[in-house]
Formats: structure tokens, sequence, C-alpha cells
């Protein structure tokens, strides 16, 4: 087992290129816990923390490029919170100071789970994954990017380098349900927006289906739209929860959603 | 591997494991072993450091990522003076129980105080959320957080 850490962007690209089945580490909130209890042992780590293009976030013609080494807590910071609110309130349900220290959005894009935190936020806010690779670079709306549970749209030889969103269209929020607020992984979890440009109600729900997903629905249908998220999902029984359970919570989130953010 | 890194200010070097965690090197290499191991998923809190002044879970840091980089640990706290003044007021208001939380909880504490020096009950509990006491003695760590806080 060998750990290789590139100090720039192309190392890195070229790096993946070469040894496409090296196991990306960013922030290692994911990797280090399949490490820790022997359930992988990747020949080769590529140490992504030291590669300065995939770090912070930028304004770029009124969009905004969120690096994938954006970590939880810098997305609660006030001037990126307040681009992107539902973003932050759901960083701030991500485990504990400790992991929101450490956590990145790239890194829950390539983990890919269903309950993913920042997933549902950035499916509201129409995001686009731009992908990079020794062969170049492509984007890719959200909507294409998760395939499965911890299945994803990346190539063997890609990395997750940003994700691209265009703000400042929609009242939003997020809602999250789990046993208590801190170290929680979603029973279900949902962001809520309201982009009038488009005469749109968004939702996204995370841990109720495969993949999280976007629902929409025209402005005026208010009334059913929390019968139509639920309807949408395709949650399971598990661990966490129940599939009844998780629709119902759905169908109440959004409700409740809809009454904070239609003001 | 060798990894060279900044312990508790002074210039450290350590043989570890590619898959090796952080916390294990600490402990088992550095012979650091303030910082507790216990979950080793980050759900606990005992194993609490700081990386470049940002708190973590040294069980979900690769030790090869902290090359290059600066680790406080909880025998870090302690200056010539004496205790570090949260050290001082767990102490003090008997935060203690078991002990194993304390230096996690210890190393959360000064991160908060760094930050918030004058943090309200609830701002303790969501700064102090990843830090599990198992003895649940959390009245008497808060009681110890304020006193540590009225002490800056």
């Amino acid at each position: 087992m060998e750990v290789i850490t590139p100090r720039t962007l192309d190392e890195a690209l070229r790096l993946k290129s070469e040894r496409p089945d090296a196991r990306p580490i960013a922030g290692g909130t994911d990797l280090l816990v399949e490490l820790n209890f022997d359930r992988t042992r990747p020949e080769t780590i590529l140490n992504l923390a030291e590669v300065p293009e995939l770090k912070g976030w930028v304004r770029e013609n009124g969009s905004l490029r969120l690096g994938a080494g954006l970590t939880y807590t810098e997305a609660m910071a006030p001037e990126l919170a307040e681009l992107l609110p539902a973003l932050a309130e759901a960083s701030r349900t991500v485990g504990s100071p400790q992991i929101r220290n450490r956590g990145t959005i790239g890194g829950n894009l390539g983990t890919a789970s269903p309950a993913g935190d920042a997933h549902p936020p950035l499916l509201v806010e129409d995001a686009t994954v731009e992908i990079g690779s020794a062969r170049g670079v492509r984007t890719l709306p959200l909507t294409e990017f998760f395939l499965g549970p911890k299945r994803n749209a990346l190539a063997e030889d890609e990395l997750v380098l940003a994700v691209r969103v265009d703000p400042g269209r929609q009242p939003q929020t997020f809602m999250k349900v789990g046993p208590r607020n801190a170290m929680v992984i979603a029973v279900c979890s949902l962001a809520v927006g309201i982009d009038r440009e488009r005469g749109e109600l968004r939702a996204a729900y995370g841990s109720a289906g495969p993949v999280p997903a976007l629902v929409t629905a025209p402005l005026d249908a208010r009334e059913d739209f929390p019968d139509l998220v639920a309807g949408a999902s395709s949650p399971i029984d598990d661990v966490r929860g129940t599939a009844a359970y998780r629709r119902h919570a759905l169908r109440v989130l959004t409700k409740r959603a809809l009454d904070r953010v239609f003001v | 591997m060798k990894i060279r890194l900044v312990v508790n200010g002074e210039a450290r070097e350590a043989d570890v494991w590619a898959g090796e965690s952080l916390l294990t090197a600490l402990r088992d290499t550095l012979e650091l072993p303030g910082s507790k191991n216990a979950c080793e998923q980050g759900e606990c809190g005992s194993c609490s450091v700081l990386l470049d002044g940002d708190l973590v879970c040294a069980c979900l840091v690769l030790a090869a990522q902290a090359d290059g980089h600066e680790v406080t640990t909880v025998e870090g706290l302690r200056s010539e003076d004496g205790l570090h003044r949260v050290q001082q007021a767990f102490v003090e208001a008997g935060a203690v129980q078991c002990g194993f939380c304390t230096p996690g909880l210890v190393v959360a504490t000064a991160a908060l105080l760094e930050r918030v020096p004058s943090p309200s009950d609830d701002v303790i509990r969501e700064e102090l959320s990843g830090n599990l006491c198992r003895c649940t003695g959390y009245a008497k760590i808060f009681d110890a957080v304020r006193l540590a806080a009225s002490r800056a």
C-alpha cells in the first residue's frame, strides 16, 4: 500500500490516469473508517489534500465554482451561507465540528451515498459537476451524476474537480430527520426551493431512494407538492427507518419546508 | 513511509504504514498517548486534536496527510506555567469521571474558546456535539467550559 500526494491538479490527473485504481482521499472521513475497520486495502491512495486548485470557492461570471475540496465548515461561513443557504443548513447537520472541518463537497459526491447531506441542496440549485481527467474536463448535470447507491458517473481515470451553481434565484431550506441533531446519518433529508424565474417548486430528497433525486412542479402546485415528493421517492426498510416512515416524513418535511420558504 | 510534521511545537519524524491514521502514529510511534482511541470512526471525539489549528478527529486523518503539517495534542496544551486554563477548569469543576473522553473534550473546548471566548450554552452544546461522555457527565463538563471561559 502506498500514498501518493500530488501538489498540482495536472499532477493529480496524470497520476489518476496512470493508476486508475488509486483511491482518492480528501478529508478522509469516509475512507479512514474503511481503512480502520479493515474493509478496504487499496494498493494506492491518492491524497488530494495538497492540490490548491481543488480548494475554496470563487465567483465566475455570476456563477459560483465550489472546489471539490470545499469543507462543510467553509460552506457554513457567512458569505457562502448567504449565497447558498440550503447548502449551509445541510452542512451544519453533517457529523460534528471535527467532521465538518475535514469532510468535503467533492468527497460527498465521490462517495455518492444516497444519504449524502450536500446532495439535496445542490440538486435544488441545479448544480453541474466539473469532472477532470488527463483527457480533459467535462461537465455533467448533478441529476445525471448519481447512478446508484455509492455509484457515480466518474470514469476510473476521472476526479471531481468542482461543483458549479448559479445561485441567488430561490428562497430555499434544508431539513433532515435523525435520532439526534449531531452525528447523524439522515433517515431522510430534503431540500426545497422556489424558483420564481422558472415558475418552479423544486425539492430534492436524500436517503429515500437508491440515489438522491430532484422533484419539480409548477409554482401553483403547492398543495399537491408534499404528496408528489413522497410519491416520487422509492425508500427501503433498513436499520435507520422503514420505507413507510420515510415517505411519511418526506410528506411532512415538504409541507413544513414550503411553509418556511413561501414568505 | 516517512512523514515529517510539527507536533506540539516540535519537529518530529515518524515511520508510518501508508494506511495508518494520525491517531495510531501519535499513540504508537510518536509516544503521545493522550489522544484516546475508541470508536475509530469519528463518532466519539476522544481522539480530537488540532491539525493546523483546526479541530479534527485524529482517527479520520491519514497519517500521511499530516506530512508537512502542524499537530497539537492534549499534551501540547500544557505550558511551562502549568496546566492550560481548560485543563485546570476540568480539574476544578470535577468534569472528569472515568476520564476517557477528557483529552478530546479538553482539546475541543480549547479550540472552541479560541474562536468564541464566551460561548452560550447552545453554542457549547453544538460545538462539543462530536465529543461523547459515556459516563454522561455533561453537567460538570458544561461547568468546566463556563469556568474556563470566565478566566480568559
